[in-house]
């Protein structure tokens, strides 16, 4: 470490203080996310296969199509039939519950920085800082401060995962039409009407993409959060590296990727109001199906 | 006549410290200098105008010219840096954010160049935006977006979205939302430019036929002559952030106050746009004022046609209204057989013309009319005559004011 500019050394003594200092607040902070993500896991671990696959393809099949629908089945099958289902579930949750925390703060953060230029030039950077810290680092602290489980992983997750959801908003809310908002206020809209009314209706395709973005960051992260033991399919990714097991790799890595697309695609249509298609349409019972 | 809007010494100044910019342009800097010396962006200079109640005011310059700005101003969607304006005796400058937004919901509505509907929301819920803002139920306000949409001729449409629409439809819903409110001042920023030619118009009639069924206060932006002077009571020009002159269509087409506003009428023929009222002059043609005895009128009338050698006189009641024609001819035979009403004394067939018919049409009547032509306004008052000779005379003198120009 450099004694002129010993970074590392202020940082590392900036976290011991905060923690000999915060007088509980990490605790319950902590105790409080732990709780609601343990929640969100028992809950999901309780529901039997059959109940989550079914909420999967029908997800699949109302929002995208019936070819979809089959291929959330498949997944499903090959989730289960490989014995990682118990630990998809549990990552599903961490991811749940980060991206939930991400979305409660990064919405109406986003909200403010489009509104405020002087915020927007504070928090640019942050989130740039945020997004390119190689991911890794944030299992220190967070491991440090709240020591190991699923709390610090939640916690880096969401550090990870909000920078998408934040920038979309801020992006999507600039970017509605200025003539749009001029007539709302035209019309006597408060800033709070011209919100709700205009540049959030406006912004929420942006938003959507961002929220699919949140969600997607937050599935890599939580598997690299295993490194700090918050469970779920990164563990035993993290097993096969140990072992060198490719075969364990594989399976457990595919249960991510077959999660990942199932999330994605699924997640993706509700930013595009793209014109509904009928039932029959979606389940290919129809001849004129105008997706092509 | 009562002034809707009365707008006092308005400036607009864009940047960091317009108090600065203020002291710079009263100390006589021009606008460009103060861009060169601050970066800051002088809008709209010293805009002295008044608009009167149920007149199309229309602003008008090149792009650049502060009129956007100026419009913008009238109800603080942008804040002015200086200056008074007042919208019913109010003053809008100085209000609260509160009573703002009040006036705003039930007083002011707006129609912009890119319609700028709600794309989420149906026509019906669009026209009623303004009505939903101000807390108006759902069935009034869906049964008033309903009968302005009527007005508009787009009743059938109310269920559809504003993306499946046309942009000549998409701006009668922007004109159908301004009318739901029932503004008693409508602003209109080049509510037509976006248009093809065809539909500016069609949108241009459809303006002044609502404004024969029920007059509104519009101020009007636009960019283009033709409009400003089909649809324009009077016209402001603006140049740099001033308003350099403001008259009706004839006054600035008979003198303009200078290079500037000259040069909008280069190439254009003028005489499409003088219509009878501009030609129609009061002391051309003897005019008389009926009394309680018709007798005597008469005779005076008789005496006075023949003093100035006519034969031919207009009668107008004291309160303007026009009442009928008499010649030294009918006055006579009148008299001979002892008639007691003016009246009796009337020639037939007063062909009497509308103040807004284009000189084309007129040429056309008073053809087939030696006679000097009465021009009435919209309620039937006396505003002058028209005569061959006259005509004859306004033609070239536009006809020497455009060889001039070129």
């Amino acid at each position: 470490m450099s004694e002129f500019l010993p970074l590392g050394e202020w940082v590392d003594r900036g976290v011991k203080f905060v923690i000999d200092n915060d007088g509980g607040t990490l605790e319950r902070l902590g105790s409080g996310i732990g709780s609601f993500t343990e929640g969100v896991e028992l809950g999901l671990q309780a529901l039997p296969v059959s109940v989550v696959a079914a909420i999967f393809v029908l997800t699949g099949l109302w929002r995208v199509g019936w070819k979809f629908g089959l291929f959330c089945l498949a997944c499903c099958f090959v989730i289960a039939e490989t014995g990682f289902w118990p630990q998809t579930m549990v990552t599903l949750a961490l991811i749940f519950a980060a991206t939930f925390i991400s979305l409660l703060l990064g919405l109406p953060l986003g909200i403010w920085v489009a509104k405020s230029n002087r915020m927007a030039a504070i928090i640019r950077p942050t989130l740039d800082f945020m997004q390119t810290m190689p991911a890794f680092v944030y299992l220190i602290p967070a491991a440090m401060l709240f020591g190991l489980g699923r709390v610090p992983g939640v916690l880096a997750t969401v550090i990870f995962a909000m920078p998408p959801v934040v920038r979309l908003t801020s992006l999507g809310i600039r970017q509605v039409n200025k003539e749009q908002v001029e007539a709302a206020i035209t019309f006597g809209c408060t800033p709070l009407q011209v919100l709700l009314k205009v540049q959030i209706p406006g912004a929420l395709p942006s938003i959507m993409a961002g929220i699919n973005q949140t969600i997607m960051m937050a599935l890599s992260m939580v598997i690299i959060a295993s490194m700090v033991g918050a469970g779920g399919l990164g563990n035993d990714v993290l097993a096969s590296i140990q072992r060198l097991d490719i075969g364990l790799g594989f399976e457990s890595g595919l249960a991510v990727v077959l999660l990942a697309i199932m999330l994605d695609r699924i997640t993706e249509t509700f930013g595009t109001s793209a014109p509904q298609k009928t039932w029959r349409q979606k389940l290919g019972l129809s001849k004129t199906d105008t997706t092509a | 006549m009562i002034e809707k809007v009365v707008v006092k010494n308005l400036y607009k100044v864009y940047g960091s410290h317009p108090e600065r910019a203020m002291q710079m342009l009263h100390a006589g800097q021009s606008k460009d200098a103060i861009f060169q010396q601050t970066g800051m962006v002088v809008g709209v200079t010293d805009a002295n105008f008044s608009v009167n109640e149920g007149e199309i005011f229309v602003l008008m310059g090149l792009s650049g010219s502060g009129k956007s700005t100026l419009i913008r101003l009238l109800n603080r969607l942008v804040e002015p840096t200086h200056g008074q304006i007042f919208v019913g005796g109010q003053d809008v400058a100085a209000m609260t954010k509160k009573a703002l937004i009040d006036l705003r919901r039930k007083d002011l509505a707006m129609v912009f160049q890119s319609f700028a509907l709600m794309p989420h929301l149906s026509v019906l819920d669009n026209t009623a935006f303004g009505l939903e803002v101000a807390g108006v139920g759902r069935k009034d306000r869906e049964k008033r977006a309903m009968e302005v949409l009527e007005q508009v001729g787009l009743q059938t449409f109310a269920r559809q979205m504003p993306a499946a629409l046309s942009g000549g439809m998409q701006q009668r819903v922007g004109l159908a939302r301004a009318l739901a409110v029932d503004p008693s001042l409508m602003l209109m920023d080049e509510a037509f430019s976006a248009l093809d030619p065809l539909k500016r118009t069609e949108m241009q009639e459809l303006l002044l036929q609502l404004q024969q069924d029920q007059q509104r206060t519009i101020v009007f932006v636009s960019h283009d002559l033709d409009e400003a002077f089909h649809i324009g009571d009077r016209i402001a020009i603006m140049e740099g952030g001033r308003i350099v002159q403001v008259g009706t269509p004839d006054e600035i087409l008979r003198n303009p106050s200078d290079e500037y506003v000259r040069a909008f009428f280069k190439g254009v023929d003028v005489k499409k746009y003088l219509i009878a009222k501009d030609v129609a002059l009061v002391d051309e043609t003897l005019v008389i004022r009926p009394s309680q005895d018709a007798r005597s009128d008469m005779a005076q009338a008789i005496e006075q046609l023949r003093q100035t050698r006519r034969n031919y006189a207009f009668v107008v009641a004291s309160d303007g209204l026009l009442l009928g024609a008499v010649s030294l001819d009918t006055l006579l035979r009148g008299l001979e057989s002892g008639a007691s009403r003016l009246e009796s004394a009337f020639t037939d067939g007063m062909d009497a013309v509308p103040a807004s018919l284009s000189l084309r049409e007129l040429i056309g009547r008073i053809v087939r009319q030696p006679l000097p032509l009465p021009v009435i306004d919209a309620s039937g008052r006396y505003l002058g005559a028209v005569t061959q000779t006259i005509l004859l005379k306004k033609m070239m003198e536009s006809e020497s004011k455009e060889s001039h120009h070129e």
